[in-house]
């Protein structure tokens, strides 16, 4: 804004033009600087939980239970060994890996069908469909624990991890599905008719001209259902006691009881957690946006 | 919180041209070159008939498996009286209103009740005050500055809950955590070892800044992209008329923005009225299940006292509670998307 463009005039200012800016500007400037300080504080306590595990997960054990908090180390990663020295933790890796990954594929593979039928084609109940699909997106899934759970004992599928990964897919679905209906509808129907009219089937159209357009839409919409089923919490905790088919989430709420107090670690076993989540969306952040189908009809 | 919060309202694309998604399912290959006109002749026999019911079938399938049918389940259960025997012999008498009158006559339910909303009125009111002054200060920031603190929300909003929870246990560690330390060194007592875990609401009061700490970007941001949508003449013909901020806001901002305040107040609400994983990860609703809201409460009734027909029937009152809710979310939702 200008108040922070513009040059700073000096204080003695010797020409009459600066002289009048600065009567305008110079009431501006303590208010200026309190703006400026409030959100440099608001900045630092907003980053600070994130940066506190960062610090404490690189500090050196000996530096880490002390009364007065320690801000200057030399970083080490035992914590981090350590952390990935628990026992089974590769499995709870690709435990996470296996369900998020599926759950993601499995949905834009259902989401993409849904969706372009729900933005190109009139059939009967549509309407209905894209209400549910709304709605489905508010789900209490952290409500339903208890049924999904009787209903999991009751056909012997606790401690299941295509269970698992077949609630995630539901649960990521309504989202993804409203996406894409978005990114779809997005893309012009005269691109589809053209191809068809060079020659292309439907299908062929949907592969060669529309799918191509939706990649951006694609990534984001997954990298979304991505974070949705890598931080999931409540049904894991409730359907798979067994610790062979738990996730990365339980194994961090887990990890203090099971390590005392031992938080150098914790906090290395919560970086390794955040990372992926954390690069995710600062990706996201500037990818979600734009890359549609900007420039794909001219005139 | 939630990340697929996130996308919600505000990440997903702006919606359909209505036209676009009316237009007739099949323009034979041999249309006229001026196809964009011709709903003649969209009515092909065969694909029109099964083909969208065939794309949209595994979407739907699944969502009755696996939406639906435990929707209806915990329904079922609620009327059913499912204690440690019945659980292990698996045969579930039917109760009829039993799990719901015992429910309603029993006092520790109505003080669940009452802390759940305690909490999520607290937390939705600091998300929403602070994330529109937030929203408003990034608006009048310079252009590094503005950066630099949406870089620090986003990070705050990119934490995964449970790695947030275990943070800030460290942080609040009776014997080594910071906020001891920051409460020492800014000159209170008692502060030695000061266990913040203390009470059920100490432990809520915890819970709180967390979810407050991680909710706010969301708003926040989402007012700052809002607030770039309202013309910079409309601050500039106020601040010329004699405006200030205050009534700037209030006769500008706020009229403006007011769907999207509603909305993101709705949402807030939905989300803090269900967060499961902050309360339970922080403390297992303790100590003494003094932090348990309704999810939490819920889950503590089926899974450590094995009363999975009475915590069904919290769980279908707790959704009844959000279905309210969200009944007046989707009425704006529509609402606005019929304004568009």
């Amino acid at each position: 804004m200008s108040t922070t463009t513009a040059p700073k005039p000096a204080p003695a200012a010797p020409s009459p033009q600066p002289a009048q800016r600065l009567r305008t500007r110079r009431p501006v400037r303590p208010a200026a600087v309190a703006k400026n300080a409030g959100a440099l504080l608001l900045a630092l306590v907003f980053v600070f939980p994130v940066y506190w595990m960062f610090s404490s997960a690189l500090k050196p054990a000996d530096q880490m239970l002390t009364k007065d908090p320690v801000f200057f180390f030399a970083p080490t990663m035992d914590n981090f060994t350590k952390a990935t020295g628990v026992e089974n933790f590769w499995t709870y890796v690709s435990n996470s890996v296996l369900v998020t990954v599926g759950a993601v594929l499995l949905s834009l593979l259902v989401a993409l069908a849904a969706s372009f039928a729900i933005a190109r084609m009139k059939f009967k109940g549509r309407k209905g469909l894209v209400l549910t699909v709304m709605m489905a997106q508010m789900a209490p899934w952290e409500v339903m624990v208890i049924a999904m759970y009787m209903i999991a004992r009751d056909s012997e599928m606790l401690n299941s991890l295509p269970l698992l990964t077949a609630i995630y897919f539901v649960m990521i679905l309504p989202f993804t599905i409203w996406t894409l209906r978005g990114f779809i509808a997005a893309v012009p129907v005269t691109l589809e008719e053209a191809a068809q009219i060079d020659g292309c089937t439907r299908g062929q159209a949907f592969r060669k001209v529309i799918f191509p357009l939706l990649a951006p839409g694609l990534m984001s919409t997954s990298l979304f259902g991505f974070i949705t089923a890598w931080n999931e919490f409540a049904m894991v905790l409730i359907l798979n006691k067994d610790k062979s088919a738990q996730t990365l989430p339980l194994w961090l709420t887990e990890f203090m009881s099971a390590f005392g107090n031992d938080w150098g670690a914790t906090m290395a076993a919560s970086s390794l957690f955040a990372v992926p989540v954390l690069v995710i969306f600062i990706f996201l952040q500037r990818k979600a946006v734009g890359g549609m189908t900007a420039g794909a009809v001219k005139g | 919180m939630t990340v697929h919060s996130q996308g919600a309202t505000t990440s997903a694309p702006q919606d359909a041209p209505p036209k676009s998604a009316g237009r007739p399912p099949k323009v034979p290959a041999t249309a006229p070159g001026s196809s964009h006109t011709s709903p003649r002749g969209g009515r092909r026999s065969l694909p029109t008939g099964w083909l969208p019911y065939l794309l949209v079938g595994p979407a739907v399938l699944s969502l009755a498996t696996l939406l639906l049918y435990p929707l209806i389940k915990n329904v079922i259960l609620s009327f059913q009286d499912i204690n440690k025997i019945e659980f292990i012999q698996r045969k579930y008498p039917f109760a009829g209103f039993g799990n719901y009158t015992e429910l309603l006559g029993d006092t520790t339910f109505w003080t669940v009740v009452v802390r759940s909303f305690a909490f999520t009125f607290a937390n939705v009111l600091l998300i929403m005050v602070f994330g529109s002054l937030i929203g408003v200060l990034l608006n009048r920031l310079g252009k590094w500055m503005r950066l630099v603190l949406s870089m620090a929300l986003v990070m705050a909003w990119a934490m995964p809950i449970v790695a947030s929870v275990q943070v800030f246990q460290w942080l609040f560690d009776e014997q080594f955590g910071v906020m001891n330390w920051v409460m020492r060194t800014a000159g209170f007592s008692g502060y030695e070892q000061h266990n913040w875990f203390e009470s059920g609401l100490s432990t809520l009061t915890i819970v709180t800044i967390l979810v407050v700490w991680g909710s706010i970007p969301f708003v926040a941001l989402n007012m700052y992209a809002g607030l770039t949508t309202v013309g910079g003449e409309l601050y500039e013909a106020a601040r010329m008329d004699g405006a200030n901020g205050w009534q700037t806001f209030w006769k500008i901002v706020f009229p403006n923005l007011k769907p999207f305040f509603l909305i993101t107040t709705f949402l807030e609400v939905i989300w803090v009225f269900k967060a499961f994983t902050q309360v339970y990860a922080m403390k297992k609703g303790g100590p003494d299940r003094a932090s348990e809201i309704l999810p939490v409460f819920a889950y503590v009734e089926g899974q450590s006292q094995a009363h999975y027909g009475l915590a069904a029937a919290i769980s279908v009152l707790t959704i009844l509670i959000l279905v309210i809710v969200m009944s007046f979310y989707f009425r704006l939702i529509l609402k606005q998307e019929e304004e568009q």
